[in-house]
């Protein structure tokens, strides 16, 4: 009798599991394929073959080996800057400047790679990939410390941050870390030593994996840590918080540089496993990409993993589908922008396919530009 | 016993309680005329280029402004002055007339407003997802479209306004203009006007402060905020229009440059009022100004050095002037009726 009571509340709890499960993953799927549908709709409007260019995007993004590598390639930046937007959400601030934590950490770690000679690799590698982050954590101090001492909002700051970044990493490419090996004439530090480069394991960048473990950080720090509470207690209520003894000052500017570590860390990898030197213009809108990806992962750092790599997919996939079925991959874009739309209003999704609504992953951002 | 309140003395005298305003206000007039005395030439093509700078930067915070000051956060300008541009353009290409163009702009943009309307207030979405969306679509849709080789019958010219134009300095920078450049000046005035004197502009700030309060009284939250978000939708398409049709004259992609953003934070910087945004759209058009101005003048410092001056200004004013804003209490949060 008392095995099959067991039995059955294993089976209970397996169900309600699943269910659970279901009712997580239910409305993403139903709205990816909301936007494809949606795409493919527009593609027959337009004269181009819907079926033809999806197969060419599917397999310029899976279809070889290398077409993976590609996918996962293009998906790592994604994930550190989808992550270091959702980890400033969850202390309720928006970072609109994780691309210029991202160059600045990309041109700081190009700079430790090419100037320090002679470090084994097992030092280098993680000492400019870690200096990178801190470069990055450095860039997002500023924001986080000028909202809390003089109150400019971060949304101004950060905006403006990503053009003085844009132009520190010019000058620095163009300038004093110039390469200045005879020929060049382009703007760009030289290449870093084979002991700064990040590998490939087989066809898996070591970039990507480190991607994962920082999403893994990330979560962990919020979940499972005193400082992720009071960083999400922050956010969700910054005078409640005040309140609770917690000092909203230290936790603002501490997320601010958590989010500015993971985008900086997140250059660092572009720079040490894929371009192996810094040259600007690379990852223009990739601040931007940060955003659309915490959304698309309610902000969760687990969400943004499959929300990078369905990003990281289309743009792998696009030049394939540009070249063999003659298709711009701005469409990319507007499945896009359909997909965070249906999933944001999930109401519609889950009308749809008659799923009762619960709300508790309902994803409340916009609290006001004071955040709280 | 002396617990009867005494009320503090406030000062009603307008000069007195802006008095920062003032003075910054004195010295840019001071060092613009002493400027003047020095260069007249160079200092009416700086402030000239101040204006037109700024026009499309002041249009999409005011577009920014009023959809906040109803309660709807609006990130997605930058999207909506994309399309605006696009369509403006597309219009001028195959239609050849500009004011047909630039109509057209005009209603994308509104039909972008009303798209974000329609996330916001009916779905009750996120309205930073909202923003996103259309800023993505935006993206997607006129990069999709583009075909590039277009060529267009030409762009808004200026003309003079009359007698007005003959005034020294003050006539060759504002009375000798585009359209377009004419017509954000009136809208900043009229917007004000509107916003805070009259019955309109009053709903649409309670709408925005305290939507239950204002509902409670009869004001229909829901229509005030799909019209505001519709109109600053048209704000936005105009200031996209003004790029295609008056500015650079011809359309690329994405290009608008991340300008969307620059407003929102003018929006801010200008403490959510019309006037405010003008100033502050002011200043950045200014540093832009300058930045060619002192490339021209052969000044020896790395041009990004000069190229980050307009940011790193805004940061500096908006820390050590402007510190704390107040945005609009309710906005950001969809308005639900209660017992509906």
């Amino acid at each position: 009798m008392a095995t099959d009571t067991t039995s059955n509340e294993t089976v209970n709890r397996t169900a309600r599991y699943l269910r659970k499960a279901w009712q997580g993953i239910s409305v993403p799927l139903v709205a990816v394929l909301l936007g494809l549908i949606i795409g493919a709709l527009l593609l027959l409007v337009s004269g181009a073959q819907p079926l033809s260019a999806y197969g060419a995007l599917f397999e310029g993004a899976f279809g070889t080996p290398a077409a993976i590598q590609r996918t996962l390639e293009k998906a790592t930046p994604l994930i550190f800057a989808g992550l270091a937007v959702a980890f400033a959400f969850k202390a309720g601030l928006f970072n609109i400047g994780a691309q210029g934590q991202l160059l600045i950490g990309a041109v700081v770690a190009a700079y430790v790679g090419f100037s320090i000679q002679g470090l084994p690799a097992i030092i280098h590698a993680p000492l400019a990939l870690l200096i990178g982050g801190l470069a990055g954590a450095l860039y997002g101090f500023i924001p986080g410390a000028l909202k809390t001492y003089t109150g400019a909002h971060e949304v101004i700051t950060t905006i403006m941050l990503n053009y003085v970044a844009i132009n520190i990493t010019d000058y620095l490419a163009d300038g004093p870390w110039k390469d200045m090996t005879p020929g060049n004439i382009v703007a760009r530090t030289p290449k870093i030593f084979p002991s700064a480069v990040l590998p490939s394991l087989g066809n898996i960048p070591t970039g990507f994996i480190l991607a994962l473990l920082a999403a893994v950080v990330a979560w962990w720090i919020l979940y499972r840590t005193t400082l992720g509470y009071e960083i999400r207690t922050v956010g969700l209520n910054s005078s409640a918080a005040q309140y609770a003894g917690i000092r909203v000052a230290k936790i603002v500017i501490l997320s601010m540089m958590i989010s500015g570590f993971l985008a900086g860390m997140g250059g660092a990898v572009e720079t040490q496993g894929i371009n192996g030197r810094f040259q600007p213009g690379f990852n223009t809108g990739i601040g931007f990409d940060g955003i659309t990806i915490a959304l698309l992962g309610k902000t969760n750092p687990f969400g943004v993993i499959p929300a990078a790599l369905l990003l990281g997919a289309m743009r792998a996939g696009s030049s394939k589908m540009q070249f063999s079925a003659g298709v711009a991959p701005e469409i990319t874009d507007v499945i896009t922008a359909v997909i965070l739309f249906f999933v944001a209003a999930d109401i519609i999704v889950k009308t749809l396919i008659r799923q009762r609504g619960t709300d508790d992953d309902k994803v409340t951002l916009s609290t006001g530009w004071s955040g709280h | 016993m002396e617990l009867t309140a005494v009320p503090r003395k406030i000062s009603t005298n307008w000069f007195i309680k802006n008095r920062w305003l003032v003075l910054i206000f004195i010295i840019i007039i001071g060092s613009i005329a002493y400027a003047y005395a020095v260069n007249g030439r160079v200092t009416t093509a700086v402030l000239a280029s101040t204006l037109r700078q700024s026009t499309p930067l002041v249009l999409g915070a005011l577009c920014g402004l009023i959809c906040e000051r109803s309660g709807v956060i609006n990130i997605g300008i930058e999207g909506q002055m994309l399309m605006g541009a696009f369509l403006a353009f597309m219009a001028n290409v195959y239609l050849g007339n500009l004011w047909v163009a630039l109509a057209i702009g005009i209603l994308a943009g509104a039909l972008m407003g009303l798209l974000l309307a329609f996330m916001s207030v009916t779905l009750k979405m996120d309205q930073i997802i909202g923003g996103t969306v259309i800023n993505i679509l935006a993206i997607g849709l006129t990069g999709y479209f583009y075909i590039s080789g277009l060529t267009t019958q030409g762009k808004f010219q200026p003309f003079a306004l009359g007698p007005l134009a003959e005034i020294p300095l003050i006539g060759p920078v504002f009375f000798k203009n585009p359209p377009i450049t004419y017509m954000a000046i009136v809208i900043v005035f009229v917007l004000h006007y509107v916003l805070f004197y009259t019955r309109w502009g009053l709903r649409t700030r309670a709408v925005g402060e305290h939507p239950s309060a204002a509902d409670t009284v009869g004001i229909n939250v829901y229509k005030m905020r799909y019209i505001n978000v519709t109109i600053g939708g048209m704000l936005a398409g105009l200031a996209g229009a003004f790029l295609t049709l008056e500015g650079v004259g011809t359309f690329e992609r994405g290009m608008t440059n991340g300008r969307g953003f620059l407003a929102l934070a003018i929006m801010i910087f200008g403490k959510w009022t019309p006037l405010g945004a003008w100033g502050a759209a002011f200043l950045f058009g200014f540093t832009y100004a300058i930045q060619t101005q002192l490339q021209f003048m052969g000044v020896n410092l790395p041009p990004q050095f000069i190229g980050s001056l307009p940011y790193i200004l805004t940061i500096l004013v908006l820390a050590g002037f402007v510190g704390r804003s107040r945005p609009p209490a309710a906005e950001g949060k969809p308005y639900e009726k209660e017992g509906g």
